[in-house]
């Protein structure tokens, strides 16, 4: 069974963590991440720049409206997620625009990736 | 991390909202600071062995506020009863609390607590060290060390620029919508001023953590105020001339220019989050400078070697920021760029008639030596650099001169 651990902190708090605090915690999560890896438990997982740099497309109507900052509906919850890979927002928001068409209704929130770590499963083991 | 260590990046955090209420309840700079002080204290005492409180903003409001009452309600048993407006309202609930919390009133509340440091009396470095101790909550001792004054000294400044705003009438209540902009303004111009404080201190790491601060009120801004170009524009600004802070220095601590950086060395986190703020920006189609300068920064950042540059971009992008905001400084940083576009003569012709006004500016004669040297005009190169370097702001500064200078030197030795 796959399953997707998603990450909730105070964002204030995160981002106000000095370079130090901020490496000592990304290098315990590498240690464990390492773990994971070679368990073969770990995929893909991320890091997402604050909610100050997100975008979202509001797809209850038709074209889908561009609103900037985060999602902040509580009515609606998180599905799931795509990962893509564009030139800037403009290419982020023309691939949203797309995935709309063929799914109206709720919202994407577009966010930018701070650290991308790739799924090493298969080449961990080998 | 530690107990201490994540308490205090918690009350950090915390402190902007948590003082800002805490200030519109009082209305008493001083009283607010206290409260905040107090309610840490017992943060520190309390959450290692509860855990943090599920709104540790709330909580520290809620604390404080409780300490300051009771502070009042001692000190009223020996003297007088305090004036009804000292205090708004003593039998406030929690609920209450709760209310004043959300949506509009923190915003207002963050905003105001900036926009006190911004008065315009004040000059640059008093709004500078106000907003750091106040806002930041960066220690006196912290920032005489990153001034280079005495800590007396600058406690006294401190309290000097705080007894300022206090006779100013600090405006408490709702802003209007014209009101709220130009708060917004006149606090997006402080941060700049606290992250330019920084930048241009060289190497010294004092003033460096300055920079940094300025990133985080102005992405706390950002969060209050969403869908403003004009503070998306800054904050990329600053994101992307601060992701090049490790390139700028040398192991000696000499100056690197743009086009000699080490680009590995630029932040990509940094970059990444400068570049979508300022993709965003662009989208709403209502330019400012601070945008401008961004999209500038950006073009640099874009280039993964320094030749390729978009140098003709860079230059319309001074173009549009001289229409904005007219300025010799502008003109002369377009000037770098027309260099690379159109040569080093047309650029020298653009800065010359730039002399009366940026006479005693650093920069100015370094870029006028810089393009005389292209020239081959050794000699008044030379008059220019020694001019520059007696103007340097900065150790590093000079050093970076005189670099252009022995190398004047050697090539004349060898001709």
């Amino acid at each position: 069974m796959q399953y997707a651990i998603l990450c909730y902190h105070d964002e204030d708090v995160v981002w106000s963590w000095s370079q130090e605090e901020d490496k000592a915690v990304m290098d315990r999560i590498a240690v464990v991440s390492e773990g994971l890896t070679k368990a073969g438990k770990l995929g893909t997982s991320l890091r997402l720049l604050p909610t100050t740099a997100a975008t979202t497309l509001r797809k209850t109507q038709d074209p889908p409206l561009v609103i900037d900052g985060p999602f902040a509906e509580t009515k609606e919850q998180l599905l799931g997620f795509y990962l893509i890979d564009v030139e800037d927002l403009e290419g982020a928001l023309s691939v949203a625009r797309e995935l709309a068409a063929a799914n109206p209704g709720g919202a994407y929130e577009i966010r930018p990736v701070a650290v991308f770590n790739p799924d090493r499963r298969g080449t961990a083991a080998a | 991390m530690s107990d201490t260590a994540w308490i205090d990046a918690a009350l950090t955090a915390a402190r902007p909202q948590a003082l800002g209420a805490l200030l519109r309840y009082f209305r008493d700079l001083d009283t607010a600071e206290e409260a905040f002080q107090d309610a840490c204290l017992r943060a520190l005492k309390t959450w290692p062995v509860n855990g943090p409180p599920r709104d540790p903003r709330a909580w520290l409001i809620m604390v404080g506020r409780n300490a300051a009452l009771d502070g009042v309600r001692r000190r009223t048993r020996q003297t007088e009863l305090p004036p009804e407006e000292a205090i708004s309202d003593l039998e406030d609930t929690e609920a209450a609390l709760a209310e004043r919390l959300d949506g509009s009133h923190y915003r207002d509340d963050i905003l105001r607590l900036l926009f006190i440091c911004c008065h315009p009396d004040l000059p640059d470095t008093q709004q500078i060290a106000l907003a750091l101790r106040i806002v930041c909550g960066l220690t006196v001792p912290q920032i005489a060390k990153a001034f280079l004054v005495g800590e007396a000294a600058m406690e006294q400044r401190i309290t000097r620029a705080k007894a300022k705003v206090a006779q100013a009438n600090v405006p408490y209540g709702v802003p209007s919508a014209v009101e709220r902009s130009e708060r917004l303004a006149a606090v997006a111009a402080m941060i700049y001023l606290v992250f330019n404080a920084g930048y241009s201190a060289g190497n010294n790491p004092a003033r460096g953590e300055f920079c940094g601060e300025a990133i985080r009120l102005a992405r706390l801004l950002l969060r209050l105020f969403q869908t403003e170009p004009e503070i998306m524009g800054l904050t990329a600004l600053m994101l992307l001339q601060h992701a090049r802070a490790d390139a700028r220095f040398d192991e000696n601590g000499e100056i690197v220019l743009l086009d000699d950086q080490d680009r590995a060395r630029w932040d990509g986190k940094l970059i990444a989050e400068g570049l979508a703020l300022i993709d965003k920006a662009i989208r709403g189609q209502r330019p400012g400078p601070y945008q401008v300068q961004a999209a500038i920064a950006a073009v640099h950042t874009r280039a993964a070697r320094a030749e390729d540059t978009d140098w003709a971009g860079i230059d319309g992008l001074y173009a549009v920021l001289e229409r904005m905001q007219p300025s010799p400084v502008v003109t002369l940083n377009r000037a770098v760029a027309v260099a690379k576009v159109n040569g080093p003569a047309e650029a020298l012709a653009m800065i010359e008639p730039l002399a009366d006004r940026l006479g005693n500016y650093f920069h100015f004669h370094g870029a006028r030596g810089a393009f005389l040297l292209q020239l081959g005009r050794a000699h008044e190169a030379h008059t220019a650099f020694d001019q520059a370097i007696a103007l340097a702001g900065t150790p590093a500064e000079a050093a970076h001169i005189r670099m252009h200078l022995d190398r004047l030197v050697r090539e004349n030795a060898g001709k």
